[in-house]
């Protein structure tokens, strides 16, 4: 069962953010939530409640609280449940088809209020990582992921690594600036294994 | 024809160019030499032109010109007064940016209702004049250094709030302004991304937009281009001038405080 | 009534600089409206410039151009400051648009 998204809605402007880890709660700053429900309006798919920041958000949206002993418990907390929380492929198969996976590598359409419900949603992953070595307009802020198989091989333990880091790069890194890609229904798990097959078949131009 | 024809509505694609096995490095040079020919005549100054004539042109129900609008500088005085925007304003007791005290002035002035301002589209209807008006405003402080210095106390609770706000993650992809803009040298596919939290790239930020896109063949104002960064981060829609916004730009103005303003600028 | 267009004309060593700005929907025909109907095509078709009756600059647009068509070009021979700079627009409807400059 995938974790679902739970926001809190502000009351009289104090967002408390509750757990169920047995550490306490926190507050963001009531002036600032203030300020985005007055700011912010529903267009499109994009619903008014995104403003809301769920817990992990609300972790790696204070950096004065994520270094505090209390933040830090909380990030390993939340990130232990993150890699509970990740399911392995319904079917058992990790590995789809790479020349989808390029194509999504390439898509960074999806959850805009531009965009549609029911359309297939992009990976986005040449806006931040380089990827294959022929596509050369890729960006930098996350590692470059060129002879991601070649160098790491099949093994059970990398396959696993990897479809838990696609599905939710949180569970590894709590305020890892990737989105989450089956937390919040980006890609589909046929998507995810097509990505899967795009890092790790040894036919796949990342690993040529 | 053999003079340089430049439409700069027509996407140059610099890929056609460059075998596909030429190294990011030759690309990023070549995308570089592209830019300069555009610097060589920006489009923005043409919307400056007409700025100019609208600012002094009758409008609105009331059918009055802006020239005794109020930019923070006493009313009507348009050289320097973009360069210490935001700022505290005491007739409407809130920080204001440019666009909304624009706002303020075409309501107050002009008869413009504030409400249809804002319901508006970016580049249409009520909004396009406006966008000239903001190229020539800009324009009439290029060159001079940003005054952001925040000393009211409501402008320091901007920046502060502003602060915040550009740390805090939302939507379904946990983006936050600093998602792309807290690091030095980083860049999104091949587009450099200035450190905002920094003066340095606060100041390249801020003191280059408004400016002509190329990439969609139009003048971009500030509120512009931090409405497209939301949607991108697959946030809602921010309200025009909302306080969001607002705080957005006092916090950015006031890193980059001392900086240049290179306004209108012209970007990719 | 379409919109005035701007430009500037600048000479510089014996070359005079042009720059255009024309205001101008540039619809392509392609997209389609709320109601799933296609958007009529509006778009500038043809860019004459002429100093003296003489077209120095001729330039085919079309539905590939974007909104607001934004124009850089050059002229040499033959045409110097205080000389006018006349521009005409024409768009696929008929509509057209002239605006003249001095050359500075």
């Amino acid at each position: 069962m995938k974790n679902k998204m739970t926001y809190l809605s502000t009351l009289a402007g104090a967002a408390l953010l509750a757990t169920s880890m047995g550490v306490s709660s926190q507050t963001i700053d009531p002036a600032v939530m203030a300020v985005m429900e007055s700011s912010f309006r529903t267009q499109g798919i994009a619903d008014k409640d995104r403003i809301y920041p769920d817990e992990v958000q609300a972790l790696c949206s204070d950096r004065a609280f994520f270094n505090s002993p209390e933040g830090q418990k909380k990030a390993i907390a939340l990130q232990t449940a993150a890699l509970e929380a990740i399911e392995p492929p319904s079917d058992g198969v990790y590995m789809g088809d790479w020349k989808a996976g390029d194509k999504l590598a390439q898509s960074g359409r999806g959850l805009t209020w531009r965009d549609n419900v029911g359309s297939a949603n992009g990976g986005s992953c040449y806006n931040c990582h380089q990827v294959t070595e022929a596509e050369i307009s890729h960006g930098t802020i996350g590692p470059s992921l060129l002879g991601y198989g070649k160098l790491r091989g099949n093994s059970k333990e990398i396959i696993e690594y990897t479809w838990n880091r696609i599905n939710n790069s949180k569970a590894y890194n709590i305020c890892s600036n990737m989105p989450r890609m089956a937390h919040f229904d980006i890609l589909t798990e046929q998507q995810m294994k097509d990505v899967m097959a795009l890092l790790l078949d040894p036919a796949s131009p990342v690993n040529q | 024809m053999k003079s340089h024809l430049i439409a700069a509505a027509v996407a140059l694609t610099v890929s056609a160019s460059v075998p596909m096995y030429a190294v990011a490095q030759s690309a990023a040079e070549q995308l570089q030499e592209y830019r300069d020919m555009l610097a060589d005549g920006n489009p923005a100054e043409l919307y400056e032109m007409e700025g100019e004539e609208l600012w002094v042109k009758p409008m609105g129900p009331k059918s009055a010109s802006l020239e005794q609008c109020d930019l923070g500088l006493g009313a009507g005085v348009v050289q320097g007064a973009a360069a210490q925007l935001p700022r505290y304003f005491a007739d409407t007791d809130k920080v204001q940016d440019l666009e909304s005290r624009l706002m303020t002035c075409m309501e107050n002035i002009q008869g413009i209702a504030q409400a249809d301002v804002v319901k508006a589209s970016f580049g249409k209807g009520l909004r396009q004049p406006m966008e000239a008006i903001v190229a020539y405003v800009v324009g009439q402080s290029k060159g001079m250094p940003i005054q952001v210095p925040a000393t009211h106390p409501k402008e320091k609770e901007m920046v502060a709030i502003g602060e915040k706000i550009f740390f805090l993650q939302g939507g379904p992809m946990d983006f936050s302004c600093a998602s792309c803009h807290a690091v030095d040298g980083q860049r999104i596919r091949m587009q450099d991304l200035p450190n905002l939290t920094e003066h340095e790239g606060a100041a390249a930020g801020w003191g280059n937009w408004p400016a002509y896109r190329v990439s969609n063949g139009t003048f971009w104002t500030m509120q512009r281009r931090l409405n497209d960064c939301y949607r991108q981060q697959r946030m809602p829609f921010p309200v025009f001038g909302s306080d969001v916004t607002v705080a957005l730009s006092m916090y950015m103005a006031n890193k980059a405080n001392g900086g240049e303003m290179n306004t209108p600028g012209l970007k990719r | 009534m379409a919109s005035p267009m701007r430009i500037r004309a600048t000479e510089k060593d014996g070359e005079v600089d042009v720059k255009v700005l024309m205001r101008h929907i540039m619809e392509t025909g392609q997209r389609k409206g709320g109601d799933g109907k296609p958007i009529p095509a509006w778009y500038i078709e043809t860019v004459d410039a002429q100093v003296g009756g003489i077209t120095v600059f001729l330039a085919q647009l079309g539905p590939a151009v974007s909104k607001d068509p934004f124009l850089h070009f050059k002229l040499n021979k033959g045409v110097n400051k205080g000389d006018e700079l006349t521009i005409t627009w024409k768009d696929n409807k008929g509509e057209s648009r002239t605006d003249t400059t001095e050359i500075k």
